[in-house]
């Protein structure tokens, strides 16, 4: 039964779904959301909430520059979201340090900085010495492994479920339809898209499902070969503000809690914990930090990453099935302020931002010696 | 280290499962995080002395018994112990005096207990609101008797009981405001057949509520409204003065770590809670992990001591013969109970704080659900309700009911938390010097 | 706001906020504060009002004071000792450092 129609249906309610929806919305589409229930997969609900810019495309500079246009917009983009619906991400942009632990990691850090620098214009990220990470750091006692860090002050980080929260309060202010419970079964041309929840029509579609796109893109015509990467995340109580910046996969919440991450797994669709996962992370936190020590772990849970084959992500319409388009990849919080800014206009007027081409899918069709 | 059977919980289904298990020659951890034995219904029954006694009367003073037989049972008791993992393998994780380890059998019991219901009206969370059990637990453990005007509220036989055990005491106890409507079902029992399953807790019940009044204690039923100021109690059509209210709506098994393991829960209407999901003689779907007493549904003190036997008989390999029976005839009486005391658990009040951690009020709570949130997990996501130190303790059930009345749905349809390790909160440092496996981790 | 039983007699003396309490046995640190006459342990962090025990058996964690200089110890599951000390805290958070 025919459940609704609407310019554009988005399939998926998580950080790029809803990203998407609350741009389609602003330039007065009808845009309906479709998300599934309660104990959908979700890697937006599990998110470390980095808004970060400095290793990201490595061998894609598009996507480097990509990150670094939505880390520009983000301050604008977080205080739109607050005037619209009063909900603050906690956005700032203080810089981000990624600390090295002995001088292989240093080394190894800094041919990473130089190579992405080498790859193409405006990186920024920079190798600092432990003294001047101290400096920029002071209430932070760094442990003895710690010789310094790659530092770039393009980076910053938010509070992903008040960005997801914000997002769809947003969403819905523009006048966009949400849907949950509504679990896409098929999809077919027109388009027609069968749900838990009924039948909904319109002649454009939005994949942006996480780990669920795979088998909706191949009934569009179109290949996305992404595979879930479990991240293991631990956070503490709280604590007074101590970090003044996010330090890689270290970082102290708007709340005062200390987030610690992530594994990188592959286990399928296993969103378990494991207690090796938990002490290896409490480890490496604490040689970086040795104050964490003391700290109670309140919580800890595991999500699963949308990683496509060069962790790079995929924007793409079907040649099959035009007006089907795909957006997925891991980078949902980062690239949050520019699919909002951007992508409308790509799916909307089929405006491309320049250079979009190399995030097709297409991509991974070629030979990997070409 | 590994042994045959680790008991979590040292009340009186973990007691008996003990003294049971080593009697037929199992190795027996004991892990119970209080640092005596008796759980919360025996709390501090070896300390007790005769005026504590006195007050608390026969049904406590029977914990006195087991708690010996515990004591001097062949078991590895380690009291101050909080487990914040358990995987069904049989493995689990706990932490004692600041430092964490493992510790694998070849069957887990849960035996984890009860809490009250958390019971959210407005003011909930201002001290001198406390539950009546927690005034119990106090005067158990501490003999500590509140000073000043108390009133009771809320419903379930608790309630009254602590009610009398304070005016024994020597308290001063105002007023009991029972949500439940009519009230007067205990003044009608009399006239029941004696015969019936469940008559001597009825009869219990009368010689309570007549006890109270013949106190002066004043009576009041089918009170809405509830809310707390700190200095009285508001309800609609009236307001009493007084120190401290003391809120009871029963009480509920404590499933964190059964749900932490992946147990499959059931939802139970005549109770209104979620129990795991086992037959009559605590076996779950997973075989390493047995449930007893109060944890795997709302039995009471004298069904769960013989369900810890039974867990241990079957852990032991030995067939549990005639304390089936005794098991089946004490469970008998709660269909009754379970009718007389049906939890009234009225919707919190939009104002009233549902989860005290995150202080998110039963309107957020509303509000989320009208911006997409269909279940308690994307409730934490819209809302961070359950994201505290309590792990949804406190607000799970309640804000499951909240979320049900505004979908129109059944609370079994709306779900509950997942819940993830650590159920109690451990230290990174803890966690780090454990021994064992430590997976890698990266930088970034 | 609480008065002991005469058979609880008390012979263990800690420090509640740098004063001398003085304390029984078996007592938890929740029950000593509340024999104490304290009815706050601390303000919740996120609307600052005033919060004490609810449940006195580990659950609510309303009750969460420092205990020895480690913050966020569950008053109503930490025995008490001769010499321990408690501190309240009332602006909802700890030092991390």
């Amino acid at each position: 039964m025919l459940e609704g129609t609407a310019d554009i249906i988005v399939i998926g309610g998580g950080m790029v779904g809803a990203a998407a929806a609350y741009g389609l919305a602003g330039k007065g589409l009808d845009v309906l959301m479709l998300d599934e229930g309660d104990d959908a997969f979700r890697a937006a609900r599990g998110n470390f909430g980095l808004v970060w810019v400095q290793t990201k495309g490595f061998g894609l500079q598009r996507y480097q520059e990509w990150s670094q246009e939505s880390a520009d917009l983000y301050t604008g983009f977080a205080e739109e979201l607050e005037d619209l619906t009063g909900i603050d991400i906690h956005h700032e942009r203080p810089g981000g340090a990624i600390l090295c632990l002995g001088d292989g990691e240093w080394e190894a850090q800094r041919r990473l900085n130089d190579a992405m620098a080498d790859q193409g214009g405006g990186y920024h990220a920079r190798m600092v010495e432990r003294a001047e990470l101290e400096r920029m750091a002071p209430d932070v006692r760094f442990g003895q492994e710690v010789v310094g860090a790659s530092f770039s002050e393009k980076d910053g980080h938010c509070g992903p479920l008040y960005l997801l929260r914000a997002l769809h309060a947003g969403f819905r202010a523009r006048g966009g339809r949400y849907r949950p419970g509504a679990r896409v079964r098929s999809i077919r041309r027109g388009f027609r898209v069968e749900t838990d929840a009924g039948a909904f029509e319109a002649p454009k579609l939005l994949l942006a499902a996480g780990n669920g796109i795979p088998p909706l893109a191949a009934q569009v015509g179109l290949n996305v070969p992404t595979v879930p990467e479990r991240g293991q995340v631990l956070v503490t109580e709280r604590v007074e503000r101590f970090m003044p910046m996010p330090m890689g996969n270290l970082r102290q919440t708007a709340e005062g809690t200390v987030m610690i991450g992530a594994t990188q797994e592959s286990v399928g669709f296993d969103t378990g914990t494991t207690l090796e996962a938990a002490r290896g992370l409490a480890q490496r936190a604490i040689r970086a930090l040795p104050a964490l020590e003391r700290l109670r772990l309140v919580r800890s849970w595991a999500a699963l990453r949308v990683i496509p084959p060069d962790r790079c992500p995929i924007y793409d319409e079907s040649e099959s099935h035009p007006g089907a388009f795909v957006a997925t990849m891991h980078s949902g919080v980062t690239l949050a302020a520019v699919h909002a800014a951007r992508l409308p206009d790509w799916i909307a007027e089929g405006r491309a931002p320049d250079g979009f081409e190399a995030f097709s899918a297409r991509r991974f069709d070629v030979p990997a010696a070409a | 280290m590994s042994v045959d059977l680790v008991i979590v919980g040292a009340g009186p289904a973990g007691m008996a499962a003990a003294v049971e298990a080593a009697e037929h020659g199992l190795s027996v951890t004991v892990l119970d995080d209080q640092p005596e034995p008796g759980g919360q219904i025996y709390r501090g029954i070896e300390r007790a002395g005769p005026e504590l006694t006195a007050i608390l009367g026969e049904e406590y003073e029977a914990g006195r018994e087991l708690a010996a037989d515990f004591r001097s049972a062949r078991i590895d008791y380690l009291p101050n112990s909080a487990v914040w993992r358990l995987d069904a393998g049989a493995r689990i994780a706990f932490s004692r005096e600041g430092s964490a380890s493992t510790v694998s059998a070849r069957r887990v019991l849960i035996a984890t207990g009860a809490m009250e219901r958390p019971m959210p009206i407005p003011g909930a969370e201002r001290p001198g609101v406390m539950g009546a059990g927690a005034a119990q637990v106090l005067l158990k453990a501490s003999g500590l008797v509140p000073a000043g005007r108390i009133v009771l509220a809320g419903s379930g036989p608790l309630l009254l009981l602590v009610g009398c055990q304070l005016l024994d005491a020597g308290a001063e106890v105002a007023a009991v405001l029972e949500t439940t409507a009519g009230g007067d079902y205990l003044d009608a029992a009399p006239t029941l057949p004696r015969a019936l399953a469940g008559w001597r807790d009825l009869a219990r019940g009368v010689a309570m509520k007549r006890r109270l009044r013949r106190a002066g204690v004043a009576f009041r039923s089918g009170v809405r409204g509830l809310a707390a100021t700190g200095q009285s109690v508001r309800f609609d059509g009236g307001e009493i003065a007084c120190d401290l209210l003391l809120l009871h709506e029963g009480v509920v098994p404590q499933t964190h770590l059964s749900r932490q393991a992946g147990l499959a829960h059931r939802w139970r209407p005549e109770q209104r809670h979620w129990a795991p999901v086992a037959d009559a003689l605590g076996r779950t779907a997973e075989e390493t992990l047995l449930v007893a007493g109060d944890a795997g549904g709302i039995a009471g003190a004298r069904a769960a001591s013989l369900s810890g036997r039974v867990a241990a008989r079957l852990a032991a390999g030995v067939d549990p013969g005639r304390l089936i029976a005794a098991l089946d005839r004490e469970r008998a009486m709660r269909p009754l109970l379970d009718r007389l005391f049906r939890p009234h658990t009225a919707l919190p009040a939009d104002e009233a704080l549902v989860c005290r951690c995150e202080s998110v009020t039963a309107g957020d709570i509303r509000q989320a659900v009208r911006d997409g949130a269909m279940g308690p997990n994307q409730l934490k996501a819209f809302a961070r309700v359950g994201m505290g130190p309590c792990q949804g303790r406190m607000c799970g059930l309640a804000a499951a009911e909240v979320i049900a009345s505004e979908r129109g749905l059944p609370v079994e349809e709306v779900g509950s938390f997942r819940i993830r390790p650590p159920v109690k909160p451990v230290t990174l440092g803890e966690l780090a010097s454990m021994e064992g496996e430590a997976a890698d981790a990266e930088a970034l | 706001m609480f008065r002991r039983l005469p058979e609880r007699k008390a012979s263990v003396t800690i420090e509640i906020d740098g004063e001398p309490v003085s304390t029984a046995p078996g007592d938890s640190v929740a029950a000593a504060m509340l024999a104490a006459g304290i009815a706050v342990f601390r303000h919740a962090p996120v609307d600052g009002g005033l919060r004490g025990p609810w449940c006195a058996m580990g659950v609510c964690f309303e009750c969460l004071v420092e205990i020895d200089g480690e913050p966020n110890r569950q008053a109503c599951m930490t025995p008490v000792r001769e010499g321990l000390r408690v501190a309240r805290r009332t602006d909802g958070s700890e030092p991390g450092r």
